[in-house]
C-alpha cells in the first residue's frame, strides 16, 4: 500500500508541477486558451504552412521564379486578319511567329487569298472570274492598298481620346479601337466584298446574288452594361 | 487571275475545307497553337468606364463548352501574355503589360519597356507588379494597383459569328448563295479564359498619328497600335 500511496504522489506532484508552469506561461490574464496556436508564437502550429504563416494565417511569403525566355507562338491584331486572309496552314503558322513589322511577304499571299473568295462565287456563277474582282472598298482602297495595311500594320489602332471602336456606322468614327459589341465580322466582310459604295454594297442582296456581306448574326443577348471587366460570368 | 494559278486555287479547296474545321477571330487560327494553352482567341481595345483609361482585354483558349472544359481550363504557368503598345508609329512594340499565372493568382508586370523587342521576351520583373486572384467560373474577383484594375478568370465569349456559315461560304460549298440572311452564332453558349487590364491613357505615353494617314486616311485621330503575344517558356 505504501508504494501505491507513493506513486499517486508523485502523480499529484506531476500534475501540480505542470499547472503550475502552465499558469506561469499564461499570466496575461487576457482570457486566451491556454496553448492555443496563435499567428505569433514563433512556432508552425495549428494548420499554419510555416512558422505563423499559411493556413488561417497570412500566406506564407512564395519565392515567385519569373526566370527564362519566353518565345512567340501566337499574335493577334485586328480580328480575323491570319484566319481569313492566310490561306494555307503553313502561312498561317508562319504568321503568328512573326512580328508586326516584318510581314512585306505576306501582303501577295493576302491578296491572292483575298481574290480566289470571288473567283469561287465567280464559278459558282458561271461568271469569268477574270471578272469577278474586289472593288475598292468603301475606305476608298484599292486590293493592293487594303492587303497591305491588313498584312503590314496589324494592330488595333486605339484612340486615347475620342470614341473607340472597330466602325461605329451610327458616328461614322472607324479604326480607334474594338468594343466588345462592335460587329467586327459585318465589318470585315464589307470592306473585303462590299465595294464602295456603302448606300449600295455589292453582294448584299441574297435575292439577286450571294449574301457576302453580313453573317446575319448580331450580339444576342450579350450585356455590355457591365463595370470592369466588362464581360459576364460563363455560359453554363 | 490567270488560269493557272485559278486551277491552283481549285485543287487547293479541299485542304482549305479540311483546314476550316474551327476558326473564328483568331480561335484556334492555325495548326501549331490550335488546342494549346497558347491559343489567342480575341484581343479588344476601349474607353473604359473612366474615360481616361483605356481597357485591353485578351481571351484565351476558346472556344469553351461550358461545364468541364471550362471548369477545367487553366492559364498555363509557362505561359507569358503580353500587350504590345507602340506609341511611335513603328509597329514595334514601346510598352508591353505582361501576364503570368504563378499558383492561384495572375501576376501583371508594367507597363514598362520590354527588355527586347520581338519574338523572344523576359518578365519585366523591375516593372511595377501587381496580382489578381484568378476568378472560379462563378465569381468575379478584380484587383486595383498603381491606378489599374487587373481580371483574369473565365467568362463568356463575346464573340460573335457564324463561323459553320463562314467554313462553308470560303469553301464555296454554299455557293452561290452566301450567307444566311439570319445566321446561327456559334459562340452563343461558350466561353473563354479572359485576362483584362485597365490602364490610364497617362501611362501608355502619346499617342503617335494614326496608320490610316500612311494610306490616304485622313482626319483619324491619333491613335497607338496594340496588339497582344502569347509566349512560352523555353
Amino acid at each position: 500500500m505504501k508504494t501505491i500511496y507513493k506513486s499517486i504522489f508523485i502523480a499529484l506532484l506531476a500534475v501540480t508541477t505542470t499547472l503550475t508552469f502552465v499558469q506561469c506561461s499564461d499570466d496575461d490574464d487576457n482570457g486566451n486558451a491556454i496553448n492555443e496556436p496563435t499567428c505569433n508564437d514563433g512556432m508552425m502550429n495549428g494548420d499554419e504552412e510555416g512558422v505563423d504563416c499559411g493556413g488561417t494565417c497570412e500566406p506564407c511569403a512564395v519565392v515567385l521564379d519569373f526566370s527564362g525566355t519566353y518565345v512567340q507562338e501566337d499574335i493577334m491584331g485586328r480580328p480575323g486578319i491570319n484566319t481569313v486572309f492566310g490561306g494555307t496552314n503553313m502561312v498561317k503558322n508562319s504568321f503568328n511567329t512573326s512580328i508586326v513589322s516584318g510581314r512585306m511577304n505576306f501582303q501577295p499571299i493576302f491578296e491572292a487569298t483575298m481574290e480566289n473568295y470571288f473567283d469561287v462565287y465567280a464559278m459558282s456563277l458561271d461568271l469569268d472570274p477574270e471578272l469577278v474582282n474586289y472593288e475598292t472598298n468603301i475606305l476608298g482602297l484599292d486590293a493592293p492598298t487594303f492587303t497591305t495595311v491588313l498584312a503590314e500594320f496589324d494592330a488595333l489602332q486605339v484612340a486615347p481620346d475620342g470614341e473607340t471602336t472597330y466602325f461605329n456606322p451610327a458616328t461614322g468614327a472607324a479604326l480607334t479601337g474594338r468594343n466588345l459589341a462592335d460587329d467586327v465580322i459585318d465589318i470585315s466582310l464589307i470592306l473585303i466584298f462590299g465595294g464602295g459604295d456603302l448606300e449600295n454594297l455589292n453582294f448584299s442582296d441574297p435575292e439577286t446574288g450571294p449574301l457576302l456581306i453580313t453573317d446575319g448574326v448580331g450580339a444576342g443577348d450579350r450585356d455590355f452594361s457591365l463595370a470592369f471587366p466588362y464581360m459576364s460570368t460563363v455560359n453554363q | 487571275m490567270k488560269k493557272t494559278k485559278l486551277f491552283a486555287a481549285i485543287g487547293g479547296l479541299g485542304v482549305v475545307i479540311l483546314s476550316v474545321f474551327l476558326i473564328a477571330a483568331d480561335h484556334v487560327d492555325a495548326p501549331d497553337v490550335s488546342g494549346t494553352t497558347t491559343d489567342i482567341a480575341d484581343l479588344y481595345a476601349f474607353e473604359g468606364d473612366n474615360p481616361n483609361n483605356t481597357v485591353l482585354i485578351a481571351t484565351l483558349q476558346g472556344p469553351l463548352m461550358p461545364g468541364a472544359p471550362t471548369n477545367e481550363a487553366m492559364f498555363d504557368e509557362s505561359v507569358l501574355i503580353e500587350f504590345n503598345i507602340d506609341n511611335t508609329g513603328d509597329f514595334k512594340e514601346d510598352l508591353v503589360i505582361q501576364a503570368i499565372r504563378r499558383g492561384d493568382s495572375m501576376y501583371f508586370f508594367g507597363p514598362a519597356a520590354p527588355g527586347q523587342i520581338g519574338l523572344n521576351s523576359q518578365v519585366q520583373v523591375t516593372a511595377p507588379m501587381s496580382s489578381v486572384k484568378i476568378s472560379g467560373t462563378g465569381e468575379t474577383i478584380t484587383a486595383t494597383n498603381n491606378n489599374m484594375s487587373f481580371f483574369a478568370g473565365p467568362r463568356r465569349d463575346y464573340f460573335f459569328f457564324d463561323f459553320e456559315r463562314f467554313n462553308m461560304v470560303t469553301s464555296g460549298e454554299v455557293a452561290p448563295e452566301g450567307f444566311n440572311a439570319e445566321g446561327t452564332d456559334f459562340f452563343e453558349n461558350l466561353n473563354v479564359l479572359a485576362i483584362s487590364v485597365e490602364v490610364p491613357n497617362s501611362m501608355l505615353g502619346t499617342a503617335p498619328p494614326h496608320v490610316g494617314a500612311a494610306v490616304g486616311l485622313e482626319g483619324l485621330p491619333p491613335a497607338y497600335n496594340v496588339w497582344v503575344s502569347a509566349k512560352r517558356r523555353q
